[in-house]
């Protein structure tokens, strides 16, 4: 069997969702063994959200759980019973990373928290994404995706360009701020494991949502600390220079960017040279952006004759920049993505054969691989039970009657 | 001393702008050695972009730059000439990790690809981070951030249910690209040192992005059909949103997620007769109805401060936090009490004040380890020191503009 980049490496995963689940998953899809305990009955609430097959809600068919969790080996444990802490124990003292995203407090309630672990297996790994870490006037407050997304800042400068101070400010789509946490505690663990090497011990690791984003800020954090604490925020348009918007086209949108002034040139070319192009006002990249409430409409005119596709590949081929708003629906007919092969199908006995995003990143000698479907709620449990901690199919049984497992 | 996870590790960063260097920032906190090769043949955009400090431009005086490159050591290369490539292939031949994110024939143009960095260092890992992938179609797409977040699915998720694809303030495909890319060298580094194999990496940013949209992807996969826009809402839960408050322009974020949190609510604010009955007595209700649970539920939130509503609706355990504007966030007591912030001494800004490393290991904690580096400033201890050359011969290599 080839060896693959965290071959040798386990984790050990108690959480839902998102942000726990997508970090847990880099570890599978790179190879490890990656363990998830989910509670027994209901499983993660990530079985129970959109998007369904078919929009017939069912836990083994979310697409969201699907993709979150594949190459994982899943086991049914409830943490709120004697025997359940105990077999946990047992997971945690053969485990080399495990990582939890429960409400903040509850795992030390249970009497599992890093403290208690660590004398368990002095070389763990554990990683604790929270809310707003571990520290902190805020340590114990409740978070969603969204409430981190606005207290991290990023919220206040969306949409980008709007015009109405009216509306609100905007949470980008789907759960970013999850995510990114998810990336960051996947890189801090595996560095925490790497100096696991020189220390001989493990540690914990301490991730906070509303953190991962804040870097992402460049540009408001110079200008308050260095435009005299100028306030960044959706309105704001002292940034603009134009032509760089979303427009819309014929079947969509597009990107359009055309800054530089080499840039604005071949874009005109490609627009077939109108005669307003010579306008005065048009002729360098100042006043193209102080008459742009005159300048859009007319671009706008010739973006609706063409499709997005048509748009961005004519134009990329010239070396203007504009890309296309691609839909979920674009992505999956992209003969790009489709001659990289980004796509991965796989079968699964309830969700039966789907394509998947696949890899983030290509590795040449340790591939990304999609080896194992999502795991069926308790799939596992044999296997990681008995096979792996030893204990013999009777137990299993009473162990589920009493709804340990 | 206590000990850094990532002591002992060389990177050589290639990279500009921001994908590759935040990356490199990042291992840089850890307690890697990461040497930035930049040149004065094309300097990096970030650096001839302000803001500068009090408004006077000079390539160490970009607060942006400064932010982004700190922890590493500079050296300028003029990779141009032949003899610049050779110093870098030598430079390769020292260190761990190679990074870059050029356009994807750059690197083979200039003779620094992954078969010929191997000859120099047989288990070096390279990581390359272009755009749109260094394969297919468009793999010579002009990429900006804001074009990525287009292309990528991402700006057509993000918008007001009634309306336009809308993007962000920020873009960050880049961003994600560089944290995938760190976990990905970390991963290759321990493959190395389980099998001494190094590898190529490559990463492309489109879809690294991609993959953090599985809600959008899967819908249209299974389905066959596009997941619409939903601005601050959710699938079902209610109330969920962006509340106005008192004051200008301020805003709080509020997500009650289950039937006890919304009875947690109402006695929090104070359990209003429209709060009461069966309207708005589950989720599902709730949902059906948000809209006008919204406007509810700003009737109340607007006489109060953000702060005001975070505290009430949190002592009830109900996830609620204003949408902070960046002074706010700046000053909040728990960014403050977790020195999210910290201020870094550097030769031209004076004091200039730093997010802090995200990554918090209890043993082997991150830090900024120094400062960012002025253009070229390492040059005697990049090729001096840990190559060997001579004061002469680097005098000589920079009047050649090789060393440039």
């Amino acid at each position: 069997m080839e060896k693959e980049a965290l071959s040798g490496i386990r984790v050990l995963e108690y959480a839902q969702l998102v942000a726990g689940p997508y970090c847990a998953k880099m570890f599978a899809d790179l190879g490890a063994e990656v363990i998830k305990i989910e509670q027994p009955g209901v499983g993660d609430q990530a079985r129970h959200l959109e998007p369904f097959l078919n929009e017939i809600p069912h836990p083994e068919r979310s697409g969201l759980f699907l993709y979150l969790n594949t190459n994982k080996k899943g086991i049914t444990l409830n943490l709120e019973t004697v025997t359940g802490v105990n077999l946990f124990k047992e997971l945690i003292e053969i485990s080399d990373i495990f990582i939890e995203t429960p409400p903040p407090r509850q795992l030390e309630e249970l009497g599992l928290g890093y403290n208690v672990l660590k004398e368990v297996n002095p070389k763990l790994v554990m990683v604790s994404i929270s809310p707003f870490g571990q520290t902190g006037p805020y340590k114990d407050y409740r978070t969603s995706d969204l409430v981190s997304f606005h207290m991290s800042g990023f919220g206040y400068l969306n949409p980008r360009g709007a015009t109405d101070a009216n509306r609100p400010p905007l949470k980008a789509g789907g759960r970013l701020a999850d995510f990114f946490a998810a990336l960051n505690a996947a890189g801090a663990a595996l560095c925490a494991l790497h100096a696991r090497r020189l220390t001989g011990l493990g540690q914990h690791v301490d991730i906070s949502r509303q953190e991962c984003i804040i870097p992402m800020l460049r540009r408001p954090l110079t200008a308050y600390f260095y435009r005299d604490r100028q306030i960044s925020s959706r309105l704001t348009r002292s940034w603009r220079i134009a032509p760089n918007d979303l427009m819309p086209c014929k079947d969509g949108y597009v990107f359009v960017s055309a800054v530089e002034e080499g840039q604005w040139q071949r874009f005109v070319e490609l627009m077939g040279n109108p005669d307003w192009a010579k306008d005065p006002r048009f002729q360098n990249r100042i006043s193209r952006t102080e008459n742009w409430e005159v300048l859009e409409p007319l671009i706008t005119a010739w973006l609706m004759k063409h499709t997005k596709e048509e748009i961005s590949r004519t134009a990329q081929a010239n070396r203007v920049p504009i890309s296309p708003v691609n839909t979920a629906g674009d992505l999956f007919k992209s003969r790009h993505l489709n001659t990289r092969g980004f796509f991965v199908e796989i079968d699964h006995p309830e969700a039966g054969k789907l394509k998947y995003p696949g890899a983030p990143y290509r590795l040449s000698q340790t591939p990304w691989r999609l080896k194992r479907r999502a795991p069926l709620l308790g799939e596992y449990n044999e296997e990681v039970y008995c096979d792996l901690l030893g204990h013999s199919k009777r137990e299993l049984v009473k162990m589920r009657e009493a709804g340990v497992i | 001393m206590t000990k850094s996870a990532l002591e002992g590790i060389r990177v050589i960063d290639f990279g500009h702008v921001w994908a590759g260097p935040y990356c490199t920032a990042t291992l840089a906190d850890m307690g890697a050695e990461v040497i930035r090769v930049e040149s004065k043949r094309h300097i990096d955009i970030h650096r001839r972009q302000g803001p500068y400090l009090n408004d006077k431009p000079g390539f160490n005086r970009s607060a942006v730059w400064n932010a982004q490159n700190r922890g590493k050591f500079g050296c300028t290369l003029n990779l141009a000439k032949p003899d610049g490539v050779e110093l870098a292939k030598r430079l390769v031949a020292i260190s761990d990790v190679a990074v870059e994110n050029f356009a994807p024939r750059v690197m083979k143009k200039l003779g620094l690809d992954y078969p010929a960095l191997r000859e120099v260092k047989e288990d070096i890992i390279l990581v390359s981070l272009p755009g749109f992938g260094s394969t297919g179609p468009a793999k010579d797409y002009i990429s900006y951030g804001q074009s990525l977040l287009a292309a990528s699915g991402i700006a057509a998720t993000t918008g007001y249910p009634d309306g336009p694809p809308m993007s962000l303030g920020e873009s960050y495909p880049d961003l994600v690209a560089a944290l995938s890319a760190a976990f990905a060298i970390l991963a290759a580094l321990h493959h190395r040192t389980e099998t001494g194999q190094g590898q190529h990496i490559d990463i492309s940013q489109l879809e690294a992005s991609m993959c953090l949209l599985p809600e959008a992807l899967m819908e249209f996969s299974m389905n066959d059909t596009p997941r619409p826009r939903m601005g601050n809402e959710d699938d079902i839960m209610a109330p969920h949103g962006c509340y106005r408050c008192k004051g200008d322009d301020k805003w709080v974020a509020i997500a009650v997620a289950t039937d006890e949190e919304w009875q947690a609510f109402r006695h929090a604010i104070g359990n209003p007769d429209w709060a009461k009955g069966e309207r708005f007595a589950d989720g599902f209700g709730r949902w059906s109805n948000q809209h006008d649970l919204d406007r509810l539920v700003e009737d109340w939130t607007k006489e109060r401060t953000p702060y005001e509503v975070m505290e009430v609706l949190q002592k009830a355990g109900v996830a609620a936090g204003p949408s902070f504007n960046i002074e706010e966030l700046v000053n909040d007591p728990h960014i403050k009490k977790r020195e999210v912030f910290v201020e870094v001494e550097h030769p031209e800004m004076g004091k200039q004040i730093i997010y802090s490393p995200t990554w918090r290991l209890s043993g082997t904690p991150g830090r900024i380890q120094r400062r960012a580096p002025l253009l070229g400033e390492h040059n005697h201890y990049v090729f001096g020191e840990l190559l060997g050359i001579s004061d002469k011969e680097i005098a000589r290599l920079e009047q050649e503009e090789v060393i440039y």
